[in-house]
């Protein structure tokens, strides 16, 4: 009962933490605005606009408020989903947002899981014999990977799988509607190139961490025990070894989704990625403030939920 | 020896039997020798006391029993560990499933390391019953529930559910113990398992060990670097030092008649709470050594009070004493023997060892 409490005080702690540092990301997207050298408008105003225009809009903008006012205004609009209207599509930025969003999540989720699916089992049996035949065969691909840039991996598989071997299309997005098949085969090399890159990260970090498991002393007394290798490495030792995995995976997991833009650029990927490229080069300022509050907000609130994780990777950060 | 077993024929009448036993680990300072041609054996029902100092290769040589020693471990390959007459080396992988953990288990020595944290101490006891004695999840929680008792625990169908680290050092230990015997095993290595824990409950722990192996019948080794724990606890003792052993006797032979000036040595250095307080506490002089590359001649004669020319340059081999077939040492000029008085009375004439250790009247042993 009393350790219930002391868990539910944390996790309402590490609440409130989360609310206070999603405010400070709005002030840094909201201030993001103002710094921004010049004025605003004068991106939006067709050149040689007259003087009772710019009034016009900025009375529109509230752009004489205090500054404080207009915060709390914007505030209030992001709040209920409103951050304004592209400069240059008139369209609201959120439904902008809202469009390119699902294709991004899918993107970061699939390659993520790939990753993990792929580099666990690596990794724990790398971890298992360390110098051993796998171990050596892993280090060597990683290295191998890491070496190689993103955009270059992505190019790799468009000529290997899609130009030479025919098995998946160049570029281009095909929704769900139009066939399940056709959809995974045109994310299947984005996913590939993101996860990747993933994979070798992950795959070290938890064979690293699952060598020095595996010399402590209960992962010994575990294997004294003469339970099979994969009870002891499962079971016993995977948990304890992937305090560092899911860290890496919340913040990698957090950058997938703020836009994976190079490889959505290279696929042509209708994404956030592309998205935000295209709001910046043309100057859609109140665009690439929407996009800045999704990914921070994406960001601190995937921390949490690695924070939170911890109890149930070790029991003994239940009692703190 | 090695023929009565080479032949086939006739089975080894002990329960554990090692032979030459080396491992040495390779390490970035070269191979440390830590396990370096170690003979012994256990009986049914009988406890041996391995004794050392820090580093002397205890541990190495129960990881090298268990099968669990670390990826930088050499094991020669003339070592052979055999376990009711069956070589470990060319054991089937059948035979090995339910060896491990079932027929030969281990204690470790800090309870607050050897239990896995993310298990409850249900599922890490009733796994040990499942995968072994091929128990369904009921009779394995019963049957876990029995072995706490046994153990001494209260209320363990409420422990079963709890975490190691909701458990006392005591109570943790004894559930390592209850793990171990979980598959009443033929044989129990204890690696110093009281160290970790409060002076009150060590004698508990000792006792509870002595008593499931007087109910189950198992072997047992106990290793300890505390003479005065072995010697209520042990029919047997080996010491070792250096990665071998110097000197193996039964208990009471080797309490009559201490020959290694090691053993010596670690006798004097037990504090005695009934002397006088202004007995003088003697400590070994010097470190036990981390041996790479050693010179020839007996490890222990940088240390030793005995230590002369011939120990520099010639390796003891361990043999039996003239007086007792069960006692044997490693050792050229053993104490209370006139070899070794002659040898200290012309180290103290020197003022100093072969070794260069300065001699004086308290240096004897
Ligand atoms: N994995 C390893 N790599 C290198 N050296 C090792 C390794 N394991 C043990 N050693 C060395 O082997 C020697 C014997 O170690 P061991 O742990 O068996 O000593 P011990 O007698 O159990 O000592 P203690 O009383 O401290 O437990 C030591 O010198 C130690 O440094
Ligand atoms: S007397 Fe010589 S052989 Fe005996 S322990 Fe001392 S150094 Fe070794
Ligand atoms: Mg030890």
């Amino acid at each position: 009962m009393y350790r219930m409490n002391a868990t539910a005080l944390a996790v309402l702690r590490r609440l409130a933490k989360l609310v206070l540092v999603l405010f400070l990301v709005s002030v840094a997207a909201f201030l993001l605005l103002e710094l921004i050298p010049g004025d605003p408008l004068d991106t939006l105003l067709p050149e040689g606009a007259t003087a009772e225009t710019r009034a016009q809009l900025e009375e529109l903008y509230g752009l004489n408020d205090p500054m404080v006012a207009r915060y709390l205004h914007w505030l209030g609009g992001a709040l209920q989903g409103d951050l304004g209207r592209s400069f240059q599509t008139q369209l609201p930025v959120t439904q902008a947002i809202l469009e390119r969003v699902p294709v991004t999540v899918e993107l970061a989720a699939l390659s993520t899981l790939l990753a993990l699916v792929v580099a666990v089992p690596f990794g724990v049996y790398a971890g298992y014999r360390p110098g051993g035949v796998l171990d050596r065969v892993v280090t060597f691909l990683v290295s191998l990977t890491l070496s190689v840039p993103n955009f270059l991996m992505g190019i790799l598989l468009i000529f290997v799988c899609a130009v030479t071997l025919g098995l998946f299309p160049v570029s281009g997005w095909v929704p769900w509607e139009e066939g399940a098949g056709e959809h995974l085969r045109s994310v299947a090399l984005p996913v590939l190139t993101l996860a990747s890159a993933e994979i070798v990260v992950f795959v070290r970090l938890l064979r690293n961490d699952m060598v020095a498991t595996l010399q402590q002393d209960f992962a010994l007394a575990a294997r004294a025990r003469g339970l099979p290798t994969a009870w002891v490495l499962f079971g016993h030792a995977l948990r304890p070894s992937s305090f560092s995995l899911v860290t890496v995976l919340g913040v990698s997991l957090a950058r997938l989704i703020g836009g994976t833009v190079i490889v959505e650029n290279l696929f042509a990927l209708p994404g956030v990625g592309t998205l935000v490229i295209n709001a910046i080069s043309s100057r859609d300022y109140l665009m690439v403030q929407g996009i800045v509050l999704l990914v921070a907000t994406v960001y601190v609130v995937l921390n949490t939920a690695v924070d939170l994780s911890y109890p149930l990777l070790d029991p003994r950060v239940r009692k703190s | 020896m090695s023929t009565l077993f080479a032949n086939g024929t006739r089975t080894s009448p002990s329960l554990l039997d090692i032979r030459d036993l080396r491992v040495w680990f390779d390490t970035p300072r070269g191979l440390v020798r830590a396990v370096d041609g170690v003979d012994l054996s256990v009986r049914p029902g009988r406890t041996l006391g391995v004794v050392g100092e820090s580093g002397s290769g205890k541990s190495v040589l129960a990881r090298a029993v268990m099968n669990i020693l670390a990826p930088n471990a050499l094991t020669f390959p003339d070592s052979r560990i055999s376990v009711d007459g069956q070589d470990l080396r060319t054991i089937s992988k059948d035979q090995a499933r339910h060896l491990w953990g079932s027929q030969v288990s281990m204690v470790f020595q800090d309870p607050m390391t050897s239990l896995t944290p993310v298990l409850t101490i249900g599922r890490q006891l009733t796994e040990v019953l499942r995968h072994h004695l091929g128990m369904d999840r009921a009779a394995a929680r019963r049957r876990a529930e029995d072995l706490l008792r046994q153990v001494g625990i209260p209320e363990p169908a409420k422990r079963l559910r709890q975490y190691p680290h909701n458990l006392s050092g005591g109570m943790r230990q004894r559930v390592t113990i209850a793990l171990a015997v979980s598959c009443d095993p033929r044989l129990l290595i204890a690696d110093e398992p009281t160290t970790a824990l409060d002076v009150t409950v060590q004698q508990q722990i000792l006792e509870l060990l002595d008593q499931l192996r007087a109910e189950n019948g198992m072997g047992m080794i106990l290793i300890t670097h505390d003479l005065g724990v072995v010697a209520g606890h042990a029919d047997e003792i080996a010491v070792m030092y250096g990665g071998r052993i110097v000197e193996r006797a039964p208990t009471r032979v080797l309490f009559g008649a201490m020959r290694h000036p090691y053993t010596r040595a670690l006798v004097r250095s037990i504090p005695r709470i009934a002397e006088p307080s202004h007995t003088r506490l003697h400590a070994i002089p010097g470190r036990p050594p981390v041996i790479i590359d050693p010179p020839p001649g007996c490890r222990f004669a940088p240390r030793c009070p005995n230590a002369r020319p011939r120990c520099l340059s010639e390796d003891p081999a361990l043999r039996r004493t003239g007086d007792d077939d069960t006692h044997s040492h490693a050792c050229f000029f053993p104490v209370g023997t006139p070899e070794g008085e002659a040898a200290f009375a012309a180290n103290l004439r020197d003022g100093r060892t072969a070794a260069g250790l300065t001699v004086t009247e308290g240096s004897r042993l």
